[in-house]
């Protein structure tokens, strides 16, 4: 196991752990405020500190990785669970009219800033978590999709798929038993990295007011509170930017660790 | 190269056709009526029907999806519900902060990838490649309008060289460039990452190959090599994500403007989303889109001249 893979999986379930402690137990309670205790440095009863209301920012960071992790990870559910079938059938029809569709579909959608797209989803349908989802997994079917079929296609000139052919397998049977389980590691590596870059796109559109709204707390909205406080108090802010960049560099680390451990051929894509 | 340039043309007029239809599509489907929304709760229904007439929001859909289009194409983006005044002049007034922002952070970000990306790939394995390559994956991990946050209070509030935020105007261009630069190194930095990690592995794969060993049996000395028929050959790749990374600057300007107070497109979107001023938004959103279109054309069209490979594939 290479050291990348091992900071990388330890830093994400560091954050992953936290999110799932704080449903049971947080240093404090991020929904009372403590005016008197308010923009305190880190301290032995406050690890991080407190915010401009005195509540304590280590637990709104282990509330607020919750968000995060929950819109990351179903905007990457979004993109998977469409983009690969997707994906699976353009390449079992190859050159076709599906195929093609699919193709400039996904040329379109990549044409698209993904960022200001998500703004104006959510700035139309209204601000919140729900909208962030959509307006971020929208981007991840089309990765999933190039990324399947661009794997696919080269399984699909191979030996043992010609074998299945020939034994009289469907197209659908062959992708589904043969083509997708050998883009798996594939998947699961691009799914690491596209998670990573959830997280960032939804503190951008919590920090502008578009994500998950208060009372819930996030990293982004955190971050947008501490702004005008950045000279008062620093630690405000540079608290829950450090949760933001430690969370991706893990979930980063981990994607290249896993890709160098199943198959360091893999090509993943990087936008 | 005339079939390619023209096959390209076809496809690049039908994206903006359907990308300019989504659009209209989404603002339409938009919940809330723009005339109920600029009257307030207790608006006359004749008084609202008037003014659904006169912003020719009583035509049928179609009708207007031709006629925004049409606008745009002889410069007019239409008139703002909430000023009253010409969408496109409002954007122009605008452009001249978030286009020069947006170029400026490409600027840096190539001086600063370039040179970072073959250093990595000319001494592989070394110090140098390692410091690059942790660098990187630092910079892909810091949200940029967090690192503008820290740039601000390290060199705005603590330094004092830079002000936190705003912008004088361009009468005076040394201050206007200044005000502009802690925003650009903020958008700057994690395409820079990027473009380094490209422009490394670009490099890599092209020094296996058999031009280069040949180069160097010919007496070339490494550096030589990659000086003069690497960086050439690993100039593709390098391209195409500099396209993309326009429209990643552009993007990332309406976040950035957003921590400088910048008055750019990004705060037009933003208060025009919240005035429901959707005939801005939509034109605003559309220009982006026409701009990252056009760039990544540009950019096809570039390296099918450059790679005559690349005309007969596509």
């Amino acid at each position: 196991m290479s050291r990348a893979l091992i900071l990388g999986a330890a830093l994400s379930a560091l954050f992953l752990g936290a999110a799932l402690l704080s449903f049971a137990w947080t240093p404090a309670d991020v929904t009372g405020m403590d005016i008197p205790n308010r923009l305190k440095p880190p301290s032995a009863d406050n690890l991080l500190g407190t915010d401009h209301f005195g509540r304590d920012i280590l637990s709104m960071i282990m509330v607020g990785a919750r968000t995060s992790i929950a819109v990351a990870l179903v905007a990457v559910g979004i993109g998977m669970g469409l983009g690969v079938p997707l994906g699976l059938a353009a390449a079992a029809n190859a050159g076709g009219l599906l195929d093609e569709l699919i193709g400039r579909a996904n040329d379109l959608i990549f044409a698209f800033p993904s960022l200001v797209i998500a703004i104006l989803i959510t700035a139309i349908f209204g601000a919140g978590a729900v909208n962030a989802i959509i307006a971020i997994g929208i981007f991840n079917i089309p990765v999933f999709a190039r990324l399947t079929r661009g794997a696919a296609l080269s399984l699909w000139t191979r030996d043992f798929i010609l074998a299945a052919r020939v034994a009289g397998k469907s197209r659908l049977r062959i992708s589904a038993e043969h083509i997708l389980p050998n883009v798996a590691n594939l998947l699961i590596v691009q799914g690491t990295i596209q998670f990573s870059l959830g997280i960032l796109a939804e503190a951008g559109l919590s920090y502008v007011g578009l994500g998950a709204q208060p009372p819930i707390p996030s990293w982004g909205r955190m971050l947008a509170d501490a702004q005008t406080m950045v000279s008062l108090a620093p630690h405000v802010a540079i608290m829950p930017g450090l949760a933001i960049v430690l969370t991706v560099l893990g979930l980063n680390l981990l994607g290249d660790g896993l890709r160098d451990a199943l198959d360091p051929r893999l090509k993943v894509l990087r936008t | 190269m005339l079939r390619y340039t023209l096959k390209r043309l076809a496809s690049l007029v039908l994206s903006l056709i359907v990308a300019s239809a989504v659009i209209f599509l989404v603002v339409e489907v938009a919940p809330g009526d723009t005339a109920s929304f600029m009257l307030g709760l207790n608006a006359q229904p004749d008084t609202i029907a008037a003014l659904r007439a006169e912003l020719g929001l009583d035509q049928p859909k179609l009708t207007r999806y031709v006629s925004w289009v049409g606008g745009m194409l002889t410069g007019d983006f239409g008139t703002s519900y909430t000023y009253r005044t010409p969408v496109a002049d409002m954007i122009a007034d605008r452009l001249w902060i978030s286009l020069p922002l947006a170029l400026y952070a490409l600027t840096l970000s190539t001086l600063l990838a370039f040179p970072a990306g073959i250093l990595a790939a000319s001494r592989r394995g070394g110090a140098g490649d390692v410091s690059v390559m942790t660098a990187t994956q630092l910079g892909v991990a810091i949200p940029n309008f967090w690192f503008a946050m820290l740039l601000v209070l390290v060199f705005a509030i603590n330094l004092r060289w830079f002000s936190a935020g705003g912008f004088p105007g361009w009468d005076d261009p040394v201050a206007a460039v200044k005000a502009l630069t802690l925003p650009a190194i903020a958008l700057a930095l994690p395409q820079a990452a990027i473009l380094a990690r490209v422009m490394r592995s670009a490099l890599i794969d092209i020094l296996g190959e058999d031009f280069i060993r040949t180069a160097r049996a010919k007496g070339l000395t490494r550096s030589q090599a990659l000086w003069r028929h690497g960086l050439r050959n690993a100039m593709i790749p390098v391209l195409t994500i500099l396209g993309l990374q326009f429209a990643f600057l552009l993007a990332g300007a309406i976040i950035i403007e957003q921590v400088f107070f910048l008055p750019g497109l990004g705060r037009l979107i933003f208060q025009a989303i919240t005035q429901r001023d959707l005939i801005v938004v939509e034109s605003v959103v559309m220009l982006l889109v026409f701009a990252v279109i056009i760039v990544n054309f540009a950019v096809d069209l570039a390296y099918a001249a450059v790679d005559p490979r690349l005309r007969s594939r596509s």
